[in-house]
């Protein structure tokens, strides 16, 4: 066990500082001067010098990468080249928004997918499940932002049941979060299904009917605990496609959260706001990515050994 | 799909062409899906938002798994080190969607097709990557490959003439999977404004400008959507079919 740790956590770090390298690899290695950005064309040669030496852009590139690296561990974000605020504070007051909606979406997608795949896995050729099937389909195909401003047309505009966005308490999170869990959940359901089905032709579970133990336990306490792991296996990557949504989402309701920030950040080219909350959003996919797995492989010993 | 070819030849009006004294007619005759807040053709700029999503998406998918397909060969069959280091670089490009990756881009280039192109490229590699390293795991230990070795073939004729070939359906899937992913992130990408810049129409720009008259002109929010779905819906299914026509095959049904 103790082995299957480090060999997780060497991972993880490997993994993380490959993404800082590709980060900082596109931010300030590919063409494109970050002391232009901000001047634009009309600034004088001195002014272009100076700061140059300010964003200590004349170092060379090895040294700006292990200086950026070592400031980002230690948890100095530098300060936000548009606002007249660090990345920090900047964070502060948008994560935990951001944290909300994604850890919400994740709860009620599993939430939703478990009777939607059990449905379509016990009775897969009634027209019930073929209907739903369909759905699923659709809910992978259907672009979150138009299934948002329809959301908002239908109850927020028409209806006026629900705040269109903002931040006016928990109701105002209701439409972003039923939005972003849509394609979550049809994903889920449909690999809870495809684990089901195979589970449901397993040994075990022929053995557990002629036994006659009745169906539903058949079902809850030895076909679900066996189909389960390929699902929540793959609600742990979905983190990564969970952030994606979440900067489009929170666009469509004009949420304050990360996405936001970022996009804002690429809109005003600012440099140290992007890279440095690109940086920290991975870190908490790669995270969670991490903790998932650990879990699984408490949940499952078969997973320690491969 | 058909509609893409249309619009490559005809238009019924130039999708850039406003015409104000038109504006927000519904829609019916003369105009198909009726006009936007420009007096512009819906229609007419739908077809030519198609053939920018499916451009862009081809050509970005086909980016994405040459370099995939050509890591996954080097990572499956000399195995070792080198799989080790290309499915970590795989795991640290998976942290980094399509979206992120392309918002990266924009930060040092402008907005604009570029931008879309190369994120959801790089974006698409691991996936390639996986699909082409697990085949190539299982392939290179059949008879045929081994017959190869022994009559002296090199690797890279092996690789390119053994291995490739047999890895091929899979990675058909994978591309209509990857298509249809790559639309959508397109869509999404330029309804957040980082894509094609306007007057240009795209299904996701033709979105962002309708939001504000959701209630004035339904059809402007509904026309586009319906697209955007039924391609990604249909590349979704393409590949789902593709992999149930395969399974037939296989069981000789």
């Amino acid at each position: 066990m103790q082995r299957y740790l480090w060999r997780k956590t060497g991972g993880f770090l490997l993994t993380a500082l490959l993404v800082s390298l590709a980060t900082f690899f596109i931010l300030q290695v590919l063409p494109g001067d970050p002391a232009l950005l901000i001047l634009g064309t009309e600034g004088s040669p001195e002014a272009y010098a100076l700061l140059r030496r300010e964003l200590h852009l004349d170092q060379p590139l090895l040294q700006r990468y292990v200086q950026w690296l070592a400031d980002f561990v230690k948890g100095k974000w530098g300060n936000s080249w548009r606002y007249s605020l660090s990345v920090r504070e900047l964070v502060g007051q948008a994560f935990p928004l951001s944290f909300a909606l994604a850890l919400l979406a994740v709860g009620v997608a599993v939430l939703a997918a478990l009777p939607v795949g059990l449905l379509m896995a016990v009775r897969p050729h009634s027209p019930l499940s073929q209907l739903l099937s369909l759905g699923t389909q659709l809910g992978l195909g259907l672009p979150q932002f138009w299934v948002g401003i329809l959301l908002i047309q239908l109850f927020a505009v028409e209806l006026q049941l629900l705040p269109a966005g903002g931040r006016e308490g928990w109701g105002s999170l209701l439409l972003p979060t039923v939005t972003l869990a849509l394609p979550r959940m049809a994903i889920l359901s449909r690999f809870l299904r495809a684990g089901l089905l195979e589970s449901l032709g397993e040994d075990y579970v022929r053995t557990a009917q002629a036994k006659g133990v009745p169906g539903p336990v058949v079902l809850f306490k030895h076909v679900l605990r066996n189909a389960a792991l390929a699902p929540l296996t793959a609600a742990g990557v979905q983190f990564a496609q969970l952030l994606a949504g979440t900067i489009v989402v929170e666009q469509v309701f004009g949420l304050p959260g990360m996405g936001q920030l970022l996009l804002n950040g690429v809109f005003q080219r600012d440099l140290p706001l992007v890279q440095n909350v690109v940086m920290l959003v991975v870190l908490v996919i790669l995270l969670f990515d991490s903790v998932f797995d650990l879990c699984l492989g408490l949940l499952d010993p078969r997973i320690r050994y491969e | 799909m058909a509609l893409t070819v249309l619009g490559w030849f005809y238009t019924p009006y130039d999708p850039n062409e406003t015409r104000v004294v038109e504006r927000f007619q519904p829609p019916g005759w003369p105009h198909l899906l009726g006009t936007d807040h420009f007096g512009r053709d819906v229609f007419s700029r739908i077809l030519w938002g198609a053939r920018v999503s499916l451009a862009v998406g081809t050509a970005a998918v086909c980016v994405g798994a040459l370099v995939g397909v050509a890591l996954g060969l080097a990572a499956g069959y000399f195995g070792g080190f080198w799989d080790e280091l290309l499915m970590r670089v795989g795991t640290a490009l998976q942290a980094l969607p399509s979206i992120l990756l392309a918002l990266l881009f924009a930060t040092i280039w402008s907005p604009g097709v570029p931008v879309v192109l190369w994120g959801i490229a790089l974006g698409n590699i691991p996936s390639f990557l996986r699909v082409t390293r697990s085949q190539v795991l299982s392939i290179k230990e059949r008879p045929y490959v081994e017959a190869a070795r022994a009559l002296g073939a090199s690797d890279l004729r092996i690789v390119l003439r053994h291995i490739l070939p047999n890895v091929g359906s899979a990675l058909l899937v994978q591309f209509s999977v990857s298509l249809a992913g790559a639309i959508l992130a397109e869509a999404s990408l330029s309804y957040l404004g980082v894509g094609l810049q306007p007057p240009h129409p795209s299904w996701g720009r033709m979105l962002r400008e309708a939001q504000a008259f959701g209630s004035l002109a339904p059809w402007l929010v509904l026309a586009p959507g319906l697209f955007i779905a039924a391609a990604v819906v249909g590349f979704n299914l393409l590949g789902d079919n593709w992999i149930l026509g395969r399974e037939r095959l296989y069981k000789g049904e």
